[in-house]
């Protein structure tokens, strides 16, 4: 077992780390909410869902791929992927709004507590999974694939597959973009002012709804991203993929401190590594055990996370 | 609106002792003889009538009994409340088919061991703050479905078959199709529910489960025990759903995995909201409406986890006190805490 691991390691390992690029968008979803909101947006893995089916929407209807197309090759390729990418991205952004406007808006300005944004987030998402099943028939849905899935380097025994490549590469650069989002932009200052202290912002002339608007948006678009990846990456989706990727990034921005963008970074790369070695010893039944598992350690022994919470500490 | 929860408050606080006793023996008459209504108005199209009186309306009923212990008296929202009916259900499979066990001595086995997974769960869940509980508990439910679908001893995907149903008690037998049995049994079992939770919610435990639920800090600084309470209300929440998981498999003689998704969680937490939180009646108003009513008009049925999510947002927003809402007294404190 141990001499397999080992010669499987590196291979496995950028498995992981493609998969833990997807756990890091989304939880970004999860943080950057819970960083002005103080709340868990329970609708981000329904978000996400809808990224994997907008991304399928555009590969097999308005490209016209099927399962036994000819893959596409040059600028083609790269006119699809890019829009796909964007098409998913903006179809989550939009829906994270309107989300916020259903679930969040009214109950915010009644002030009432924790249970009911809780609640009535749920439902949202209830209703998000349950429209999607209806439409799919309950069935998974496979994608067609666009890109032929070559090994473009070699790295000790393991191949670097073009699409793992493609994840981690777009995704570090989505990461930097929301950094300096939020660190350099006016949009991002106010983002963090009021993250820090909503009361104060208010004060200064910060429009609130604006900015939680923003940063619901923000959110969404990486999730979309990350849907748009898990697609690459496995080529199929179902309505309710979005429970088990949900409560595995929700644990990667647990584990790295929610609320912290930095935080949601080193978390989603430790959990996609850890999940995917787990997978292997146990079996890919257990994953979503060994999450729980990994997610009821952490908020017993360090609630905080690793890098602490809040958002205000992303400051360079 | 007019608030129906104090109206009957007021008609039952104005009755003598023989009056009050009147009463409830007329209210229990009356849901005793419901499976009798089968060709009326009430009848279900699609599903047996007397089946949906059962499963689901009476099961919901005291499945939302259990959670409403947790959620509205005590304020902590637990979204895995399906795991408790399910270790219920599966200790009554394991035990019920391995053993020569029946129903009624696997009950309190059933009772403890969803007790005991609620002390499990509640132990580390509980010292966190709400919204951290509400994603545990969402795991925890899942967790529990994916063991049962992994492990051999469990049955795996294809469950549990054969389980034997209750013996005879009184000389009635319970067979398969003896709906009306099982809805009386079951109507038993939801009025001990409904005593145990009345006489709690009258003495300390329902008033530290208050307090916790309107400022938890406030509570533990007044000396309220507020860990162990919480603890409290879990269990009991739970013993509530090992109780309906148990009676669930020896009504339905086979169980598996999918019978305890998330949906399960969702659909008796939309029970609870829909009839007011923290209020026992509203929630039984609740758990059989939204039990009822997916069975008798054919376009919910197809969509019921669709109407229940609207139900969860719409209430939530439009009114976050449900149909039947809790008691006056509480609710001002409640608005006076907001502003």
């Amino acid at each position: 077992m141990i001499g397999s691991f080992l010669d499987q390691f590196w291979s496995l390992t950028f498995g992981g780390l493609s998969l833990g690029f997807i756990y890091i968008l989304i939880a970004l979803g999860y943080t950057m909410v819970y960083g002005v909101l103080r709340m868990i947006n329970f609708a981000n893995s329904e978000i996400f869902m809808v990224g994997t089916f907008a991304t399928i929407i555009i590969i097999r209807d308005v490209f016209k791929f099927t399962q036994t197309s000819e893959y596409a090759t040059g600028f083609r390729l790269w006119l699809i992927l890019a829009t796909a990418l964007i098409f998913a991205m903006m179809v989550s952004g939009t829906l994270s709004m309107i989300v916020e406007i259903v679930a969040y808006r009214r109950l915010r300005r009644m002030n009432s507590g924790v249970l009911a944004p809780l609640i009535s987030a749920i439902g949202v998402s209830m209703v998000l999974a349950e429209s999607v099943r209806i439409l799919t028939d309950s069935r998974p849905v496979a994608s067609p694939r666009a890109m032929e899935k070559r090994f473009i380097g070699q790295f000790f025994d393991a191949g670097i597959r073009i699409d793992n490549t493609i994840i981690v590469i777009s995704a570090l650069v989505l990461f930097g973009i929301l950094m300096s989002f939020v660190n350099k932009t006016r949009m991002g200052k106010a983002i963090r002012a009021v993250s820090m202290n909503p009361n104060a912002a208010r004060l200064m002339g910060i429009n609130i709804d604006g900015v939680v608007s923003a940063t619901f948006l923000v959110g969404g678009l990486m999730t979309g991203a990350a849907g748009f990846f898990y697609v690459l990456k496995y080529e199929n989706t179902a309505s309710n993929i979005g429970f088990e990727l949900g409560i595995a990034a929700f644990t990667a921005a647990i584990l790295g401190g929610i609320g912290n963008i930095k935080g949601a970074f080193f978390g989603g790369l430790a959990l996609g590594l850890l999940e995917t070695y787990a997978s292997f010893f146990l079996g890919t039944q257990w994953k979503a055990v060994t999450v729980f598992i990994v997610l009821v350690l952490v908020l017993y022994t360090r609630p905080n996370g690793l890098f602490g919470e809040a958002l205000t500490q992303t400051r360079a | 609106m007019i608030n129906l929860r104090d109206k009957g408050a007021e008609i039952w606080e104005n009755q003598g002792r023989v009056g009050r006793v009147v009463l409830a023996l007329c209210g229990v008459t009356v849901v005793a003889s419901l499976p009798f209504l089968g060709g009326t108005i009430l009848n279900t199209p699609i599903a047996d009538y007397e089946s949906v009186l059962v499963y689901p309306i009476a099961m919901f009923v005291l499945m939302a009994i259990g959670l409403n212990i947790v959620i509205g008296k005590s304020g902590l929202l637990d979204l895995g409340y399906v795991a408790f009916f399910a270790i219920g259900a599966y200790t009554m499979g394991l035990l019920g088919t391995k053993t020569g066990l029946n129903t009624w001595e696997i009950l309190p086995i059933g009772i403890a061991m969803a007790m005991f997974s609620g002390i499990i769960l509640g132990i580390p869940a509980l010292k966190l703050r709400g919204d951290y509980l509400a994603i545990i508990t969402l795991g925890f439910g899942e967790i529990v479905r994916i063991v049962a679908l992994n492990l051999g001893a469990l049955g795996r995907s294809e469950g549990i078959l054969n389980i034997p149903t209750p013996p005879a008690i009184f000389g009635i037998e319970y067979t398969f199709d003896s709906h009306r049995i099982y809805y009386w049994t079951l109507l038993v079992l939801i009025l001990l529910a409904i005593w145990m939770v009345r006489r709690l919610s009258a003495r300390r435990a329902g008033r530290a489960w208050e307090s916790i639920r309107q400022d938890e800090d406030a509570a533990e600084l007044l000396g309220v025990p507020t860990f162990r309470y919480k603890i409290w209300a879990f269990v009991l929440g739970a013993s509530v759903g090992g109780a309906a998981g148990v009676f669930y498999a020896s009504k339905t003689l086979f169980i598996a995995p999918d019978n305890f998704t998330l949906q399960i969680s969702i659909l008796i937490l939309a029970c609870v909201v829909f009839g007011g939180m923290g209020n026992i009646w509203g929630v039984i108003l609740g758990a059989v409406i939204l039990g009822y009513l997916p069975d008798r008009i054919r376009f919910i049925s197809d969509a019921r986890l669709l109407v229940f999510g609207l139900v969860l947002v719409i209430m939530m927003n439009l009114r976050p006190d449900g149909l039947l809402p809790r008691k006056k007294r509480e609710k001002t404190i409640d608005k006076k805490d907001a502003t």
